[in-house]
């Protein structure tokens, strides 16, 4: 299949009365890399937890590499392995080890045996710089460090995408750098990213494409040096002033 | 009058052999008892009406009611409503089993819902089923935080073991009756009944008080 990765069509979503997306279309093609970047309640993170069904969408449909994720009797969790997701607080097993953590799903979702999945896991922990950290449990590692053993975690499953939200806000700045980096080997690689981030340089570096989001609405769209050298919407301006 | 310490000696191994049958009563009540709550409070949790309604309304009577008329009817009621004979070791276990299953469903109940909403948006994120978030990522922690109101639980359950001594379970409580009757010396009996219960729970209340200290331990992060 050559489609697009993602596709999103007329998402909605209400908390109560509350609504939260108002009707939010986009695509992502492969190997695309896209930052969403928008005032904080603007519904990007809901937006990103909409695509693998943690929140469930109102009215819409979200479609992975040709697969509809939204319908009823989908195959959420099947869908679900092939869309790796990276938390703002990291949400590591507590009780495991770095490796464990990045063991775990390939082990029991798609019964891989130990010896594989440990050798995996190694190899995934040593390629975000951890290779050291394998047997350190989460309590033991710096947010940085635990940021990237969460992004091990998801490379594991072998994703086709990966949503990123808010991957760098809960850290401290010298330890956004490291997160960033491997971020952008893995972009570099070729790997399919939906980010939503407040990190304007690495936008700006990294993404193929940038979206505005507020108040529900993707306001603007565009490649980065268009969004940030000469923003066409006043909001966006705005926004832009406060945050570069 | 004197005391008269001499009983004591007399009926001591009398005693421990209740003792022991209390010791035992209590194992293997409060094994069973963590298995029904475990699954009791899984059904709690469930989204599903048919399966949270019933363990609720277990939890509320097993909860509410007395753990003696909870004996009786179980010892005496059922047997005449089904019409069978009853057997007292079977259904002082069941009413004990029962019992501290309600209460460790409570435990379990509040130890999976302090887990963060974050643990299972992980594990599901990664193609986990609900289940396998349950199994591999939420009851392993939960396991480990429950341990000390656990620990309470079966110190309360040896103690309230005692209870079935009025279907005429030979434990601790009922060959303490038998002894001070036999005897006509509760004094000295029934203070040696007492020691001996204390020195059952006592060990397991040293034990969860260091359990809690260590979990204290564990849960403050190293190196930050």
């Amino acid at each position: 299949m050559n489609g697009p990765m993602l596709v999103v069509k007329d998402l909605h979503k209400y908390f109560g009365r509350l609504e939260v997306l108002k009707g939010v279309s986009f695509e992502v093609a492969r190997q695309e890399v896209v930052v969403i970047i928008g005032p904080s309640g603007g519904g990007k993170s809901t937006l990103l937890r909409c695509i693998n069904r943690l929140e469930e969408p109102t009215s819409g449909q979200v479609y992975i590499d040709g697969q509809c994720i939204t319908e009823r009797h989908a195959p959420v969790c099947q869908i679900r392995r092939q869309v790796g997701m990276v938390f703002q607080l990291f949400n590591l097993f507590p009780h495991l080890t770095a490796l464990e953590n990045v063991t775990l799903a390939p082990m029991k979702v798609l019964g891989m045996p130990r010896g594989e999945a440990e050798e995996l896991g190694r190899q995934l922990l040593a390629k975000v710089g951890l290779a050291a950290k394998v047997n350190n449990l989460p309590a033991q590692l710096s947010g940085g460090q635990q940021q990237r053993v969460a992004i091990a975690r998801a490379l594991a499953m072998r994703p086709k995408l990966m949503l990123f939200d808010e991957p760098t806000s809960a850290l401290d700045p010298e330890m956004i750098g490291e997160v960033l980096a491997v971020m952008k080997d893995l972009a570099r690689e070729g790997m399919t990213m939906l980010v939503v981030s407040h990190e304007m340089g690495f936008a700006r570096e990294v993404a193929d494409r940038i979206m505005f989001l507020e108040h529900g609405v993707i306001l603007e769209e565009g490649p980065p040096e268009q969004v940030f050298g000469s923003p066409r919407h006043e909001r966006t301006r705005s926004f832009l002033s406060k945050v570069l | 009058m004197s005391l008269d310490w001499q009983v004591v000696e007399r009926y001591f191994p009398f005693l421990v052999g209740g003792a022991w049958l209390t010791l035992r009563l209590t194992v293997v009540t409060t094994a069973l008892g963590t298995i029904i709550g475990l699954f009791a409070a899984i059904a709690r949790l469930s989204r599903f009406k048919i399966f949270s309604w019933p363990a609720a309304a277990y939890v509320d009577f097993f909860r509410g009611t007395p753990l003696l008329a909870q004996i009786m009817l179980i010892h005496f009621g059922l047997p005449q409503l089904f019409g069978y004979k009853p057997n007292m070791v079977v259904d002082a276990i069941a009413a004990l089993s029962i019992n501290c299953g309600a209460y460790v469903t409570e435990i379990f109940r509040a130890g999976i819902q302090s887990i963060e909403r974050g643990q299972t948006e992980a594990a599901l994120s990664l193609g986990m089923t609900p289940a396998q978030a349950m199994r591999y990522v939420i009851l392993p922690q939960a396991f480990r935080r429950v341990l000390p109101p656990l620990g309470n639980e079966f110190i309360a359950m040896l103690k309230d073991s005692s209870m079935v001594s009025i279907i005429s379970m030979e434990e601790l409580l009922f060959r303490g009756m038998i002894s001070a009757g036999r005897s006509f010396r509760p004094f000295p009996i029934w203070i040696t009944v007492s020691l001996l219960y204390l020195a059952m729970t006592l060990p397991f209340t040293r034990l969860v008080s260091w359990m809690e200290i260590k979990l204290k331990r564990e849960h403050r992060p190293e190196g930050r």
